[in-house]
């Protein structure tokens, strides 16, 4: 069993009468790169402000390489980084000074040279004469990285690193952040699904303050999802679900197309197959449909 | 704390706004004390620096307020007071560190003017004719009275996110603390009864005391606890939001 790096339990947050955060618990292991998904207002960054001590839990406890998350909430910011929502950053300030008023805060041994390193990981070399405000976005995001770096933390906890980003920055932070994954315990939300699948080994989905899911995107979707999917089109017209095909549940996409759920665990493609070889049919597609983490997703917070 | 008053004062210097302060500074109090004809030492003939001491406050008073608005209501508003206060320190000492900044760059301010003793030193007959102790006492009171409000100025811009707002606040509260006290103390209703409370609970009187040149603790205590009363008052309000 792997060292447990952040413990969270029973976290709750009440602002006034709405309850922000209700009762989350989880873990995360040392080497983890964990997505946090939930949609907007689900209580993503209020849980990660309560990990950094910027807000006091109502109820609960988490823990950070051991440190409480209340008690000891300057020794968990010595050992965490952390990237605010909506990346915050002083846009008059130019990167080098930003970075070493970030190291002073953070009480770094020797930042000249530590800096040079994050600008290096992060490759922000181009720019690092540049004023913040003139950064386009994609480096901006570089630079909320870089100060998140800057004390060689053993946890990051990013709040949405990639929002608001064009196509190509998103791919560019979403590389480095796997990069920084292969070393550092990585909590890291979004409400982008494919981001998850990419990056993280293991999600975790709220909704409405409560965790709704956890764990590897691959097993969650085997477990909202009970059947499999599979596409059968053949060439033939035919308008009508044909009686063969009735033993399944059936969606109708077109003439002679339709969309087959097995009922367990099932492959019953050689089944389709024998189908249409019987009825004379011309096998055009028959495909297993992927069960994309958007619709895990859509299905644990829209029933709620 | 020190990365925080660094990077203040790193701010003040790279915006205009310490070149500003210190113009304004000197410039105003030059024209005041030399040039205009109603207050001119060369025109009253006078060697004395009343007329800049009675001035002083007033020119503290909203560079104060305009140096300290930006302080907390830009953080707020740009939300990185949340990249401060995720960094390994504790709230007082981002006011501490804010606090200092702002008054070190005021009581700066007030250096240039100490060319204007010189002067006087030289004008008097006969020469050197001057009332150090009383001179010394009011820069004491012009450094205790900018540090209130700089406190003061800390405290407005910490309960909005509007510059403005932060701004104006800042100028009433110490218009009301400086001057409030004191001028209500002459209303017909408490005079004999509650006029000597209110008016040591104004800066006005403290002030004057200190200009004296009798550097009294009672009012340096004064000074002290508004200006830590302030500060407390603007940590409480930033550990709120937690």
């Amino acid at each position: 069993m792997a060292e447990t790096y952040i413990e969270v339990k029973n976290l709750t947050k009440r602002f006034d009468e709405q309850i922000a955060v209700n009762r989350v618990s989880f873990s995360v292991s040392k080497g983890e790169v964990v997505g946090f998904l939930g949609p907007n207002g689900a209580g993503k960054s209020t849980t990660m402000r309560m990990l950094l001590g910027y807000y006091l839990p109502t109820e609960g406890e988490a823990k950070i390489l051991g440190y409480d998350c209340i008690e000891e909430s300057l020794e968990v910011r010595k050992h965490t980084g952390y990237l605010p929502e909506n990346n915050p950053l002083y846009y008059d300030m130019y990167v080098k000074e930003f970075l070493l008023f970030m190291a002073y805060s953070q009480k770094i041994a020797n930042p000249s040279k530590r800096i040079k390193e994050v600008i290096e990981i992060t490759g922000l070399g181009p720019e690092q004469h540049k004023q913040i405000g003139q950064l386009s976005r994609g480096y901006k995001q570089r630079v909320g990285l870089a100060h998140a770096l800057l004390h060689d933390p053993e946890v990051l906890i990013l709040d949405e690193p990639t929002s608001g980003l064009d196509p190509n920055q998103v791919i560019e932070i979403r590389t480095l952040i796997r990069e920084l994954g292969k070393e550092r315990t990585i909590l890291l939300s979004t409400h982008i699904m494919q981001e998850v699948e990419q990056v993280c080994s293991r999600v975790i989905i709220i909704n409405k303050g409560r965790l709704v899911a956890d764990g590897d995107p691959a097993h969650l979707k085997k477990t909202i999802f009970s059947r499999r999917r599979f596409r059968l089109e053949i060439q033939e017209k035919i308008t009508d679900i044909p009686e063969s095909l009735k033993r399944w549940h059936v969606e109708v996409i077109g003439p002679g197309h339709w969309i087959v759920y097995s009922e367990s665990e099932e492959d019953i493609r050689p089944i389709l197959y024998q189908l249409c070889v019987s009825n004379n049919w011309t096998l055009l597609t028959l495909v297993e449909e992927e069960q994309a983490l958007e619709e895990v997703f859509h299905k644990l917070t829209m029933e709620t | 704390m020190k990365a925080i008053f660094f990077k203040e004062v790193s701010a003040f210097l790279s915006s205009l706004i310490a070149y500003m302060v210190l113009a304004v500074f000197f410039i105003t109090s030059g024209l005041w004390l030399w040039i205009f004809p109603q207050t001119s030492i060369l025109e009253s003939g006078y060697a004395s620096l009343q007329p800049f001491f009675d001035f002083a406050p007033w020119l503290l008073m909203f560079l104060a307020s305009a140096i300290t608005m930006r302080s907390f209501a830009e953080e707020q508003k740009t939300q990185t007071i949340e990249l401060l206060l995720t960094r390994p320190f504790r709230e007082w000492e981002v006011v501490l560190g804010k606090f200092l900044a702002s008054a070190f760059l005021l009581t700066i301010a007030l250096l240039p003017t100490v060319t204007y003793v010189v002067f006087l030193y030289w004008l008097s007959t006969p020469v050197g004719n001057l009332p150090i102790g009383a001179i010394i006492g009011s820069y004491m009171g012009l450094i205790l009275l900018g540090s209130s409000f700089v406190s003061i100025g800390l405290f407005a811009s910490v309960i909005t996110s509007s510059q403005t707002v932060a701004f104006l606040l800042s100028l009433f509260i110490s218009f009301f603390f400086y001057y409030g006290f004191g001028a209500l103390s002459q209303m017909a209703t408490f005079i004999g009864r509650y006029d000597w409370i209110l008016e040591q609970l104004g800066m006005y009187a403290h002030y004057i005391s200190l200009g004296r040149g009798v550097i009294d603790s009672r009012d340096v205590i004064y000074f002290l606890s508004v200006t830590v009363a302030f500060l407390f008052f603007t940590q409480l309000v930033l550990e709120s939001r937690k």
